[in-house]
């Protein structure tokens, strides 16, 4: 136990006295968060839009009026022909143009209907689809207000909730996918290294000739980094609640320990390849290049898995990241309880147990 | 003077892959001496040296270290012997009292005697002012010394040197052998590797690899006589020069 102590101690001193690693590893994360929470945001704020409106009467203006009023839209062009909407999006200057009939209003009177093209440039498909989704928002709230005024006999009204993120805040979305990255990059590239440097430097031989069970070793890197980690989490989940306006729906106390979870599977896949290689490149290069883009890929961050073929998806059940991005979004963002993500819990706690033991095992007690 | 053993092998060996490193070794060692393991870069000393720290795991042959089997008693072994490795290998960004406290605690060392004995090191060595210096800014030579120091911080039986003494100027170099005599002195057995056939000549018995086997084992007196040799570095010349590997 002694011994334990000792060797916990001298790890917490390696990483306390390295301070700049220590300011690059709290500092990255914040840094991160705030890029991802606010420059890279997939939302449309102040969208340039083009206005093609012939009739220029009392309705089409209100609408116009109300897609420029809204934080959304800044209507910036006016056109006379249809043709023109090619020429705008091909020098970029709108990323929308709106077409209303000619005789708007005339063809509202009378015949109770008046049609409205959207023109979307899907050059950016994320972007071209949210555009033209808000825009048909736009005039459908307006239309429903006309529809309040005169009382019609029928109507079918189609009316989409957007559940637990109705302003579609793409925060929502970042945030949770940046904590997953940022903890199991972090993690598992800090343990990953960690050991091999002591490979490299010689101080390895030393303690593999010394009485030291693999074990204690092993744990006792792990441990700083564990707190490291917390450290992290707690700053990004106050980041997240305070500046970037994420709710905390669920427990805050499963959602800490589910972190703390996941940081620990973090810590023994960094372990595990620490194990396994001689040089501290190696390592790094395994633990940045080999699992940022599973990561990134088979976490449902970016790319929806549903949608993936099937292969792919049978790869993505050993992404750890996958389950933990989806504990995330269910214990934050929806608020559930462990009875909707025991399963998820369950997977991380048996990749942690299998990549502990493998790491013990494989840590050659004899160098050769 | 009856002679007891410390370490004794049979036919030790140990291959990697095609290669033998280590070919059916034969000797013992006594308590008490100071074992010479010298050889030509390549000749097989630092793997012979591994098997016996426990450090390596042999391919066949017999060892009996500190009265432990070095297959089924590797731990008991590593309890008892001290190492020092050919590269320094002390944690360079902890301080000298770090350090000693750490592998005093890793040897169990109780706290009290560690502190007392701390003391009595970093007196022996001078080394007093120096004790909140990080490692990694102690000249070579000082390093060697603390990394001696450490290795003998439980006071084990038996000490694997392994060319402790590689990059030291004169001066230090005979320091680190006048810690060694004092350690011997106290009992210690001390196992050595060296380059430096001067360093060879104050070995009670040497012997000398060439290709993985022992090709000569004798006080350094005796080798001389034997191969009809002025010092210890003809004696070296005459026997490494037999080496096949070499002569390709």
């Amino acid at each position: 136990m002694k011994t334990f102590l000792a060797f916990v101690t001298k790890e917490f001193r390696h990483v306390m006295r390295d301070r700049r690693s220590l300011i690059v590893i709290i500092g990255m994360p914040i840094v991160m968060l705030l890029l991802y929470g606010f420059a890279l945001s997939n939302e449309v704020k102040n969208s340039r839009i083009a206005i093609l409106d012939p009739s220029k009467d009392e309705v089409t203006l209100a609408l116009v009026q109300r897609l420029d009023a809204s934080r959304y839209f800044d209507v910036t062009e006016y056109i006379d022909r249809p043709e023109q909407a090619d020429e705008m999006f091909r020098q970029g200057k709108v990323r929308a143009v709106v077409v209303f009939q000619s005789g708007f209003q005339q063809s509202l009177l009378h015949t109770n209907s008046a049609a409205v093209q959207i023109l979307a440039d899907a050059s950016d498909t994320n972007t071209g689809n949210t555009v033209s989704f808000y825009i048909s928002s736009v005039i459908r709230d307006y239309q429903n207000e006309l529809l309040a005024q005169q009382k019609l006999p029928y109507r079918i009204q189609v009316e989409a909730q957007l559940a637990y993120n109705p302003q579609l805040k793409s925060a929502f979305n970042f945030v949770p996918g940046v904590m997953v990255l940022i903890l199991i990059l972090l993690c598992s590239m800090l343990t990953a290294v960690a050991i091999v440097r002591e490979k490299e430097t010689g101080t390895m031989e030393l303690i593999l000739v010394s009485p030291v069970r693999p074990w204690m070793m092993i744990v006792a890197k792990a441990l700083p980094f564990l707190l490291i980690g917390l450290v992290n989490i707690g700053v990004i989940l106050v980041m997240a609640y305070t500046i970037l306006g994420l709710p905390m729906r669920g427990n805050q106390f499963l959602l800490v320990a589910e972190c703390g979870l996941f940081v620990l599977l973090a810590l023994s896949l960094g372990l595990f390849i620490s194990t396994r290689t001689d040089s501290q490149q190696t390592a790094l290069f395994i633990s940045l290049v080999g699992l940022m883009l599973p990561s990134l890929v088979f976490s449902g961050f970016m790319f929806p898995l549903e949608n993936m073929p099937k292969p792919l998806q049978v790869i993505s059940n050993i992404v750890p990241t996958k389950y933990f991005f989806s504990i995330l979004k269910s214990v934050m963002i929806k608020g559930l309880g462990i009875q909707y993500v025991w399963k998820e819990t369950l997977v991380m706690a048996g990749m942690t147990l299998f990549l502990m033991s493998m790491a013990i095992r494989s840590f050659n007690i004899r160098l050769s | 003077m009856s002679k007891k053993t410390i370490i004794t092998t049979q036919n030790l060996t140990r291959t990697f892959g095609a290669f033998t490193a280590v070919d059916a070794i034969s000797f013992e060692v006594y308590e008490g001496e100071i074992f010479g393991f010298l050889g030509a870069n390549g000749a097989g000393k630092t793997t012979a040296m591994k098997m016996l720290s426990g450090l390596l795991s042999p391919s066949s042959g017999e060892a009996t270290v500190v009265g432990c089997d070095v297959y089924k008693q590797a731990e008991a072994i590593k309890r008892q012997i001290g190492y020092m490795s050919q590269r320094f290998s002390l944690y360079e960004d902890l301080t000298v009292d770090e350090n000693i406290q750490l592998f005093g605690s890793i040897y169990g060392v109780k706290k009290k005697e560690l502190a007392d004995k701390t003391e009595i090191l970093l007196d022996q060595l001078e080394f007093k002012d120096q004790r909140k210096t990080l490692v990694g800014a102690l000249p070579l030579g000082w390093k060697q010394k603390l990394s001696f120091s450490v290795a003998m911080i439980h006071e084990p039986r038996l000490v694997f040197l392994d060319e402790p003494t590689g990059g030291v100027d004169p001066i230090t170099r005979r320091q680190f052998w006048e810690m060694i005599y004092a350690a011997s002195a106290k009992g210690a057995t001390i196992f050595v590797t060296t380059h430096y056939m001067d360093e060879a000549e104050y070995c009670n018995r040497v012997s000398i690899m060439v290709d993985g086997k022992i090709a000569a084992l004798d006080t350094p007196k005796n080798l001389k006589k034997q191969f009809n040799a002025s010092d210890m570095n003809d004696v070296f010349l005459k026997l490494a020069s037999t080496s096949k590997i070499r002569a390709i």
